[in-house]
């Protein structure tokens, strides 16, 4: 919890995450900056998602259809602040000569899309439609 | 002048083109805003969601528009963390806006 603390006040001291260790080779830094720009773009993907759910799909009930829309929104939040931290966690291991951090969140995320995808085929098998 | 110095990996190009596909998501995603926006109506409610997702909208294409001029020299500077955070936070906004025209 410590740990997560000292990370979250890095992303709003930029100039504390540049006074750690030494700054790695500039191609490093840029890989990690497109590997949070892939975490953006999922983030963005899932929130894609959530209006196409509540737009394009008129014939679900409304609970069900906001249900889905909310739980594909809190995904995408979820991503995206993830991505900012991971992103900083990824640096500031670089400047030290760290090993990378580790994370179960890939895994949670496909399960989390997985369950939203079998709610949907659950949606459409039994016809919870209006 | 600079052929010599460029990286044989083009990590700038490819960290340049990255931000044009995320601009495109984040566009695809502002544009599905719109639309809901359209079947909306115009209550105070549908408008300041509609404003905070144009406002996300144009804070993120600011951001990757610093940011790929930023990439144009050789040996470019890492992303600052506050780049990463406002282009975080414009994506959770266009959420917020997504969840607000919900109800």
């Amino acid at each position: 919890m410590n740990d997560f603390v000292r990370g979250l006040r890095l992303w709003f001291a930029p100039q504390r995450l540049r006074e750690e260790g030494d700054t790695p080779d500039y191609r490093f830094s840029l890989a990690n900056e497109r590997t949070f720009l892939a975490w953006l773009r999922t983030a963005l993907a899932l929130i894609g998602g959530g209006f196409a759910v509540a737009q394009f799909l008129p014939a679900l009930t409304w609970g069900v259809r906001t249900c889905l829309a909310l739980a594909l929104l809190a995904s995408g939040v979820l991503c995206a602040l993830r991505a900012v931290n991971h992103w900083v966690r990824c640096e500031r291991a670089m400047r030290r000569g760290e090993d990378l951090p580790v994370s179960r969140f890939p895994t949670l995320l496909s399960l989390a899309i997985a369950a939203v995808a079998l709610a949907m085929v659950v949606v459409v098998l039994f016809g919870w439609e209006s | 002048m600079s052929a010599p110095q460029r990286d044989p990996g083009l990590q700038p190009e490819r960290t340049r083109l990255a931000w044009r596909r995320t601009t495109l998501s984040c566009t695809v995603v502002a544009v599905l805003a719109g639309r809901q926006a359209l079947h909306q109506g115009t209550g105070p409610a549908a408008v300041s969601a509609v404003a905070l997702g144009v406002l996300a909208w144009l804070g993120f294409l600011r951001v990757a528009h610093l940011r790929l001029t930023a990439l144009g020299p050789a040996r470019p500077r890492p992303m600052s963390p506050r780049a990463a955070l406002t282009s975080a936070a414009c994506t959770v906004a266009l959420a917020v806006s997504a969840a607000a025209m919900l109800f």
